[in-house]
């Protein structure tokens, strides 16, 4: 049996590679898409401590997680594609008009 | 618990074994079909070096389908177009066939099977949220095709591509929400148990099917399902007169032969669903566990393995009676347009799933059922 | 779920994970991470989270994923180089990557006893009754919630992706 710290150490590993992916990839998709392995990181942590005190919270905390990560895609991939259309870039470095 | 392991193994082949030989005789079934339909003779060549020919036997065709053809695909070269995305090209028909096929493992073929003091339960693996696991593995599924599309690097492969992942995504909210009428009428998401709530009649003689309970839902199921197969009414990913083959355009050799099996294969998914669902997956009207109660009073006492046996073969014929269904319909109806196709999954199916979805809860909290 | 198990599942997502940061076209970096999110569904279904695990598969793979393959399939991205990253972030990561791996490293010696073992559960722990009788009690509003969010969400996201006829950036010709 794998002891549930196991389970932490692994969500921390694929939290920390979705970190790295927002900090090193420019691509607006890819950024987003390490986002939504955070967000799987942290799924799994509830997830594998639901199991390790006998609780459900965790996992209604998970689907609220699923929900969210729902209405942020749509809302999110909205963005990227109007920002395409404008400025016909996907490079976060080049969308900068909101910068000082 | 090494016994467990090897009963487990064998049903797991079985289903498989099954599911992949129905889907190849359904090629055969399909062109017979299709010969019928048309006033043709259909698939009469190959026969086995003339011996049924010269023995003046009627020649069927059946070689020509079930050897001549997977021979002919199988050595004709595999074809990789330049630029094409080799390692996604290769995985692509094997990522459409996966899923279709582990959904097989949760669609019940039997009741419990009893040999010595050890009680089988004829599924290949009894779960608890089957329901789920089902839209899953559908859901999973919309990677094959449009990878294939995408990985072909060939205009009209990825516009099937888009066509049918686009399709397949519009077409699984009603496939989901007549599942979720189902689940809510026998207040489980476990196939085995909706299939023994099936049993037994009403009114002395009307099977206790799903179809008397949730019509909607059926109608619902069957149209996602052809929809979800891509075939002719919903053909639009692969219409020939517009995209060549679409997703598959640069498919050949054993390749497409899986993409052509994964079609078959989703069409016996289709029907097992169906049966499952509606028409009382194994249940033969008027058997039970121990044997035929008829209306009448008359009772025939059956061991258990016989009873196993004519629900599996009940079973088996009702699925392959909705894939003549199916392909009867895929004769007989024009491909739709794809505006047309659109407006039906999101316009027609969706509302009414839904509304058939709220009734049902109403019925179930007012009705007490 | 066995140990050995446990270690594959774990090598197969941090593999995946990798691809998303390190594959150069973006389709491959998608798949990279639906393969991580279908390890992670299994995993819940080994913790005996079936229902959130296959939810998961759902809402996820089969969904929200198919979505960024259509934007990807829509602004027709191709292959990029992996950029150079910057000095100052290349000297905060590492600082940040020691940390972890040292805060991990105490974490494998000395885990806190209240997760070194799992207690044992009813048999339907994580049914989808359960998760129901927690969604529809402790969290009901909460879950009501997520389905105004959800709405806003829809309507929020066919605003933003519809092309405006007035003057806004619609390509020439391309009126759905």
């Amino acid at each position: 049996m794998a002891p549930p710290s196991y389970y932490m150490i692994l969500s921390a590993v694929l939290f920390c590679i979705g970190v790295s992916g927002v900090l090193l990839r420019r691509n607006v998709l890819i950024i987003f898409m390490s986002i939504e392995l955070m967000l799987n990181a942290v799924n799994l942590a509830f997830v594998s401590l639901s199991r390790a005190w006998g609780s459900v919270d965790g996992q209604s905390i998970v689907f609220f997680v699923m929900t969210v990560a729902a209405a942020e895609a749509a809302v999110g991939l909205g963005i990227i594609l109007a920002t395409f259309r404008n400025r016909a870039t996907v490079n976060a470095d080049e969308i900068n008009l909101m910068r000082w | 618990m090494l016994a467990e392991l090897i009963i487990g193994a064998i049903k797991a082949i079985i289903v498989l074994l099954m599911v992949l030989n129905l889907s190849a005789i359904l090629l055969w079934f399909e062109r017979k079909g299709s010969a019928l339909i048309q006033d043709r003779v259909g698939a009469n060549r190959a026969a086995i070096v003339g011996v049924g020919r010269r023995l003046g036997l009627p020649n069927l065709g059946f070689v020509n389908t079930l050897m001549a053809d997977p021979l002919k695909l199988f050595t004709k070269e595999d074809f990789v177009p330049a630029g094409a995305d080799r390692f996604l090209h290769a995985l692509a028909p094997f990522l459409a066939m996966f899923p279709v096929l582990i959904t097989f493992a949760v669609v019940p073929f039997g009741d419990t099977l009893i040999i010595g003091d050890r009680s089988i339960n004829l599924q290949a693996a009894n779960l608890n949220v089957a329901a789920l696991y089902i839209l899953a593995t559908i859901g999973l599924g919309v990677y094959g095709v449009s990878l294939g599309g995408w990985a072909s690097n060939n205009r009209w492969a990825l516009l099937g591509g888009i066509r049918a992942t686009a399709q397949m995504i519009s077409y699984e909210l009603a496939m989901g929400l007549a599942i979720v009428s189902m689940v809510m009428t026998y207040g489980t998401l476990d196939l085995q148990l909706m299939c023994r709530e099936q049993g037994g009649v009403w009114f002395g003689f009307l099977p206790r099917w799903g179809i008397f309970v949730q019509p909607l839902a059926f109608l619902l199921l069957l149209t996602a399902g052809m929809a979800e197969s891509k075939r002719v009414p919903f053909d639009l990913p692969e219409g020939e007169s517009e995209l060549i083959a679409g997703y598959f355009t640069e498919y050949s050799g054993g390749k497409q032969a899986v993409f052509m099996l994964v079609d078959f294969a989703e069409i016996v998914l289709v029907s097992a669903l169906v049966t499952t669902f509606f028409f009382g997956g194994w249940q033969f009207p008027w058997l039970y566990p121990d044997g035929f109660h008829l209306p009448g009073g008359a009772f025939f006492h059956l061991p258990n393995l016989a009873v196993a046996i004519i629900q599996i073969i009940t079973f088996t014929l009702k699925v392959v009676a909705f894939c003549w269904l199916q392909i009867l319909l895929r004769w007989t109806l024009p491909r739709f347009r794809y505006d047309q196709l659109m407006r039906l999954g999101w316009k027609g199916l969706l509302p009414l799933g839904l509304l058939n979805v709220a009734v049902t809860a109403c019925v179930i909290v007012f009705g007490g059922v | 779920m066995p140990l050995w198990l446990f270690i594959f599942l774990a090598a197969l997502a941090i593999i995946g994970a990798a691809g998303v940061v390190l594959q150069r076209h973006p389709v491959h970096s998608l798949l990279s991470l639906v393969m991580t999110l279908v390890v992670i569904a299994v995993l819940f279904i080994g913790l005996g989270a079936a229902t959130v695990g296959f939810l998961q598969m759902i809402v996820y793979a089969g969904a929200i994923m198919v979505l960024f393959l259509f934007v990807i399939w829509l602004l027709n991205l191709q292959s990029q180089p992996l950029e150079p990253g910057h000095l100052a972030l290349k000297f905060l990561g590492s600082l940040g990557s020691a940390a972890l791996i040292a805060e991990l490293l105490l974490f494998v010696v000395h885990p806190p006893p209240a997760i070194t073992q799992n207690r044992a559960v009813a048999m339907d722990f994580g049914s989808i009754g359960r998760l129901a009788q927690s969604l529809f009690t402790d969290y009901l509003i909460a879950f009501e919630a997520t389905s105004v969010l959800l709405l806003v969400g829809v309507i929020g996201g066919v605003a933003l992706a519809r092309r405006t006829t007035a003057g806004g950036g619609g390509a020439p010709g391309g009126t759905p």
